[in-house]
C-alpha cells in the first residue's frame, strides 16, 4: 500500500507511508456479519420446526446483496471510513431480523419481520445515498437553522395524529406508522453541533465561580433553556420521556464537549433534575414507571402478575449465562412490545449474558469508533457531529438496556438496529453514514498531510 | 483546533465507558447473580412451561398404559389423558394444569414429568447439557383383571375395595366407587374449572378415594383382630373350648347391655363364635385381653400408623388406647373409636394368610427411563409379625370355617381354599344410617403354595337389613369376583 507520491524525511524513524484503507478487513467482517445473522436465522428454524427456514438461502443472499452494495458504496466514495463501522451495522441489523422472526414465530397473526426488512433495506439505501451524495460533512454546517426546523416539525408532527399507546409519537400513513422523532434526532445532532461549533468561545466566556464550580453568564444561559423547554414540551405534548432524555443528554453531552465548562455539566444536570422531579410527581404514567422500577415485584406481591418489567427480569435470569438457544426461550411471555422496546430480554434469555455482553461490546464498539473520529478531526463541528452522533446511539443504549434490565427506571425508546421499528432503522443507518464519511475524512486529511 | 476539546472528548468518552461498564455489571447481576430468585419467582411461568413441554411418562397397569399425553398446540403443551379413567382414578388421582397433582401422579411426579435427577443417563449431565430428560414410567403392582373384577362388582354402589398379595404386600386392586374420569381436569380451560368445580360439589364425593382415604368403623372384621389378641394373649387357648360368656353381655361398669343378631352365642367357643360373629363373646374378649394387648395387636396389624405410603399417603386407622372397659369392649368389636381403611382391613386379612407376618403395601412395583431401563424397583419391604404363626395358623381355620359354613359362604370359591370374615358396621345418629356392609377375606389357589391374595370389601349403602349377613350377602361376592380374577391369572 505504499504511494509513489510520498516523501520519506530523514528524521523519521520509519518511512511514512499512506495508511491502509483497510476496505479488505471490512468486507471480511461484512461475510463474518452476514453469515453470523444466517446461522441465527436457521438455529431459530431448526430449534422451532426442526428444519432449515424455508428462505434463508433468500434472506442470506437478501442481507448480503444489501451489505455488499453498502461496502461498494464504501469502497468508492469513502475509502478511508473506519472498517467496523458497517459491518456492526449490518451484524446488529441482521441480528434484530433474526430476534424480530424469532419472535413472529411465537405470534402467528402479527408478523413484523417482513415490515422490518423492508425497512431495513430502505435504511441501507440511505446510507448508500449518504455515503454517495454527501462528499464532505461541513456541506451540513451550512443547513444548520433548515435542520432545527425540520426537527421541530417533525417532533410536532405527531402531536395531530391520534395517540397511539398512550404516546403521541407516531404518524400513520399508507398503512406505516413512523416515528418522525427518531429522524429528529440527527438534525438536532447536527444542528446543536453546527450552533456549538461557532459560537463556543462566547458560550466558554465564565461568569461567577461558585466553590469550584465555573457558572455560565447570564446571557448565554438563552440556549440551555430553550433546549431545556424543548424537552420538556416533548415530555408533556407527546409523553416520550425516553427522547426527551436523550435530547437534553446529548445537548448536555456536547455543550460540554464544547466548551469544557463543567458549570454547563452542573446546570443540565440540575435542570435535568428538576424537570424529572416535577414530572415524576406529575405525570401518572412517569410516576409508575419509577415505582415500578423500586419494585418490579410488587404486581405479584399484589395479586396481580408480573408485569413487563419482571417478565423482561425473568427472561433475562432465565438466559444465565450462556443463554437457552435461539428458538427456545419464552421471552414472548413480556407480550406488548416483546420485539420493539424489550427486544433487548430476548437476546439476553436466548443468548445469554455472554451474547448479551457482545452485543453490549458492538455498540461500545461503534460509539468508540465515532469518538475517535471526532478525536482525529479538525474541524470542530466534525468534531461535534461525530460526537454527537455517537453519544445518541451510546445514550439511547444505556436509556433503553438499562430500562429493561431493572439499572434505571423505564422509558420507551428502540433498540438502536435491533428493535422493530422502521424510523429507528433508517435514523439508525443514517448515523452510521454520517460517522463513515467523518471518519473517512479523519482518515484522508491525514494522508494527505503525509502526502503532501 | 483545541487540545482542550481533545480531553473533554476523551472525557465523555470516559463517561460513556462507565455507562458501558454499568450495563455489564447490572447484566451480570441480573442473569447471574439473581438469575436463581427470579428463576423461582411463583409468577415466573417457565418452569410451569418447561414441565408442560414434553409428554408425561406413562402409569402402566399389567404391562399396559393406562395414562397418554395429548399435544394441545397451547403454551402449556401437553396435557394428560386417561385410558378406562374412573377404573384407574383411585390409583392413578389426576394430573392438572391448573390444580397440580395428586396421588401416583403426585408423588410419583418427578419420575413422570421428567426432573427426578435418577432419569438422567448420566450424574451431572443435565447441568452441562441443561436438557430435560423425557418423563419416565410407573410401573404398578396392580393385576387388571382384579381391578376390574372389583369396579364391576361395586358396580353403580358407594363403596372401595382394596387387594394385596399376602406374601408381598403388593397392591392388586383399588377401587373406589362412585369414581370419576381425571381426564377432563388435565387442562387449563374453562372446561377444566367447570369439571373441576363439578367434581367438588357432588354430594357422592367422587374424588375421594375410599379405599385408602377414608376410614370407617370395621364392624364385625375386626372381630378377626380380636381373636387374634386373645389367641396370642392366652385368653383363648382351645378354639373349642367354652368362652364363659354370657348373652346379653353388660358392658363393664355400665348398665349396657350388648345383644347378638342370632342365637347360640352364651359361652361359645371361639370358633363359633367367630363363625356366626357373636358380638357378647368377642366384646368379653376384648375386655379379657386388656387394653394393652388389644391395642398391641391392633398396632401391629397396622393401626394407629400415620405414616404409611403407598407411595401416597394412607389415612390412618385408628384403634383408641385410653379406653374404659366398656368403651374397649365396643372398641373390640370394631365399633365405638375404631375405624379402618379398607386397605388396613385387606392388610389384616394378608397377615393372617401370611403366617402373621405384615408386609407393607406398595403400588409401584419400579420405575423406569422412557427406553425401559429400570431406575428404580420397590426392594424388599420391613416385616411386621402382627401374630404368632401358631396363632395364624388358628385364624386361617377360623376364616376358612367363615366361609365353608358360616356367615360368608358367599365367598367360596371351588378348587380354592378361601378364609373370610363379614362384617357389618352401625353408623350415623342413634346408628341410623344404612350399615356399612364388610366383607374380609383371602385365597388359596389349589396348586398354590402360598394365599394369593387378601382382598377388603367394603359397601356404604348395602341394601339389607341391619345384620350381619349383609357383610356376607353384599361385599362377599364382590370379593370373591376378586379373589377369583387373582387366582385365575
Amino acid at each position: 500500500m505504499t504511494n509513489a507520491g510520498t516523501t520519506v524525511t530523514a528524521d523519521l524513524p520509519t518511512p511514512a507511508v499512506r495508511l491502509p484503507r483497510r476496505r479488505g478487513i471490512e468486507l471480511t467482517l461484512i461475510v463474518v456479519a452476514v453469515l453470523l445473522s444466517v446461522y441465527g436465522y436457521c438455529a431459530v428454524g431448526l430449534a422451532k420446526n426442526g428444519t432449515v427456514p424455508p428462505g434463508a438461502a433468500g434472506y442470506g443472499a437478501g442481507l448480503g446483496v444489501l451489505a455488499l452494495l453498502a461496502h461498494i458504496a464504501v469502497r468508492l466514495r469513502a475509502p478511508y471510513a473506519d472498517p467496523l463501522l458497517l459491518p456492526i451495522g449490518v451484524l446488529l441489523n441482521g441480528l434484530g431480523l433474526v430476534l424480530i422472526y424469532r419472535l413472529d414465530l411465537e405470534t402467528p397473526g402479527d408478523r413484523a419481520a417482513p415490515t422490518q426488512l423492508v425497512w431495513s433495506t430502505l435504511g441501507v439505501t440511505f446510507f448508500i445515498v449518504v455515503v454517495v451524495a454527501l462528499r464532505d460533512h461541513r456541506v451540513l454546517q451550512r443547513y444548520a437553522y433548515v435542520c432545527v426546523a425540520a426537527a421541530l416539525v417533525l417532533l410536532t408532527l405527531p402531536v395531530l395524529f391520534p395517540a397511539v399507546n398512550g404516546a403521541r409519537i407516531w404518524i400513520r400513513i399508507a398503512g406505516f406508522s413512523i416515528q418522525p422523532g427518531e429522524f429528529a434526532k440527527v438534525l438536532l445532532a447536527v444542528f446543536f453541533a453546527a450552533y456549538l461549533a461557532a459560537n463556543r468561545n462566547a458560550l466558554a466566556y465564565a461568569g461567577r465561580r461558585v466553590w469550584r464550580l465555573q457558572l455560565p453568564t447570564g446571557r448565554v444561559l438563552g440556549p440551555i433553556v430553550a433546549i431545556w423547554l424543548l424537552s420538556v414540551g416533548v415530555l408533556i405534548l407527546e409523553r416520550d420521556l425516553g427522547t426527551s432524555l436523550l435530547f437534553f443528554g446529548l445537548f448536555v453531552t456536547l455543550l460540554y464537549v464544547a466548551t469544557g465548562r463543567t458549570g454547563w455539566f452542573a446546570v443540565g444536570l440540575l435542570l435535568a433534575a428538576l424537570g424529572a422531579v416535577a414530572v415524576g410527581r406529575l405525570e401518572p404514567h412517569v410516576h409508575s414507571r419509577v415505582l415500578d422500577w423500586l419494585h418490579p415485584f410488587a404486581s405479584i406481591d399484589a395479586g396481580h402478575g408480573p408485569n413487563q418489567l419482571a417478565q423482561s427480569l425473568f427472561a433475562f435470569a432465565a438466559g444465565g449465562m450462556l443463554g437457552t438457544g435461539l428458538g427456545l426461550g419464552h421471552s414472548i411471555l413480556i407480550g406488548f412490545a416483546a420485539k420493539s422496546d424489550f427486544i433487548l430480554a430476548t437476546a439476553g434469555e436466548e443468548l445469554g449474558l455472554a451474547g448479551l455482553s457482545a452485543i453490549f461490546i458492538l455498540y461500545g464498539l461503534l460509539v468508540e469508533r465515532g469518538y475517535r473520529a471526532g478525536l482525529a478531526l479538525r474541524d470542530p463541528f466534525g468534531r461535534l457531529l461525530a460526537v454527537g452522533l455517537a453519544s445518541i446511539v451510546a445514550l439511547q443504549v444505556f436509556v433503553i438496556a438499562g430500562g429493561v434490565t431493572g439499572l434505571i427506571p423505564l422509558t420507551g425508546m428502540a433498540m438502536p438496529f435491533l428493535a422493530q421499528g422502521g424510523s429507528s432503522v433508517v435514523t439508525n443507518w443514517a448515523i452510521v453514514a454520517l460517522l463513515i464519511r467523518l471518519s473517512d475524512s479523519a482518515r484522508r486529511q491525514y494522508d494527505i498531510e503525509v502526502a503532501a | 483546533m483545541t487540545d482542550s476539546m481533545t480531553r473533554h472528548i476523551r472525557l465523555a468518552a470516559a463517561f460513556c465507558t462507565l455507562l458501558l461498564l454499568a450495563l455489564l455489571v447490572n447484566a451480570t447481576r441480573v442473569q447471574v447473580f439473581q438469575s436463581r430468585t427470579y428463576d423461582d419467582n411463583i409468577a415466573n411461568r417457565r418452569q410451569t412451561i418447561a414441565r408442560y413441554d414434553q409428554p408425561r411418562g406413562a402409569i402402566l397397569v399389567g404391562g399396559k398404559p393406562v395414562t397418554g399425553s395429548r399435544d394441545s398446540g397451547e403454551q402449556l403443551r401437553y396435557e394428560r389423558t386417561y385410558r378406562n379413567g374412573p377404573l384407574y382414578a383411585p390409583v392413578t388421582g389426576f394430573a392438572s394444569q391448573e390444580y397440580g397433582t395428586t396421588l401416583l401422579e403426585h408423588s410419583e411426579d418427578g419420575i413422570l414429568s421428567g426432573t427426578d435427577s435418577m432419569l438422567a443417563p448420566f450424574p451431572l449431565w443435565n447441568d452441562l447439557t441443561r436438557a430435560q430428560n423425557p418423563g419416565g414410567n410407573v410401573v404398578t403392582t396392580l393385576n387388571p383383571a382384579a381391578q376390574q373384577a372389583a369396579y364391576a362388582g361395586l358396580g353403580t354402589r358407594t363403596g372401595a375395595v382394596a387387594a394385596i398379595e399376602p406374601s408381598t404386600g403388593r397392591i392388586l386392586a383399588l377401587v373406589s366407587t362412585p369414581s370419576y374420569d381425571p381426564g377432563p381436569l388435565s387442562g387449563n380451560g374453562r372446561s377444566a374449572n367447570r369439571s373441576w368445580a363439578r367434581l367438588n360439589a357432588d354430594p357422592d364425593k367422587p374424588m375421594l378415594n375410599r379405599a385408602v382415604r377414608q376410614t370407617y368403623p370395621p364392624g364385625s372384621t375386626f372381630k378377626v383382630v380380636t381373636a387374634a389378641a386373645a389367641l396370642d394373649a392366652g385368653v383363648v387357648t382351645d378354639l373349642d373350648a367354652a368362652t364363659n360368656s354370657p348373652d346379653p353381655y353388660t358392658l363393664p361398669g355400665t348398665s349396657t347391655t350388648l345383644t347378638n343378631e342370632g342365637d347360640g352365642c352364651v359361652d361359645a367357643p371361639l370358633r363359633s363364635a367367630f363363625e356366626w360373629s357373636c358380638n357378647t363373646v368377642f366384646a368379653k374378649l376384648g375386655v379379657d385381653v386388656g387394653v394393652r394387648d388389644m391395642s398391641g395387636t391392633a398396632e401391629a396389624f397396622g393401626f394407629n400408623d400415620a405414616y404409611v405410603k403407598i407411595p401416597f399417603s394412607v389415612s390412618p386407622s385408628t384403634f383408641d388406647t385410653t379406653l374404659d372397659k366398656a368403651q374397649l369392649a365396643l372398641s373390640s368389636i370394631g365399633q365405638y373409636n375404631t375405624r379402618a381403611t379398607p386397605l388396613q382391613m385387606a392388610m389384616v386379612a394378608a397377615a393372617v394368610a401370611n403366617g402373621g407376618q405384615v408386609r407393607e403395601p406398595y403400588l409401584v412395583e419400579r420405575t423406569t427411563r422412557r427406553g425401559g431401563e429400570t431406575v428404580s424397583t420397590a426392594g424388599s419391604r420391613p416385616v411386621r409379625q402382627a401374630m404368632h404363626p401358631a396363632t395364624a395358623v388358628q385364624m386361617k381355620e377360623l376364616m376358612e370355617d367363615v366361609v365353608t359354613e358360616g356367615t360368608g359362604t358367599n365367598a367360596a370359591i371351588p378348587g380354592a381354599t378361601v378364609g373370610g370374615k363379614t362384617g357389618t358396621a352401625q353408623h350415623g345418629i342413634g346408628n341410623s344410617g344404612t350399615p356399612y356392609a364388610w366383607f374380609v377375606s383371602w385365597a388359596q389357589g389349589e396348586r398354590d403354595i402360598e394365599p394369593k391374595v387378601a382382598v377388603a370389601v367394603v359397601v356404604e349403602d348395602a341394601s339389607a337389613d341391619r345384620s350381619d349377613i349383609s357383610g356376607g350377602g353384599d361385599a362377599a361376592p364382590i370379593a370373591k369376583a376378586v379373589m377369583e380374577a387373582v387366582l385365575g391369572s
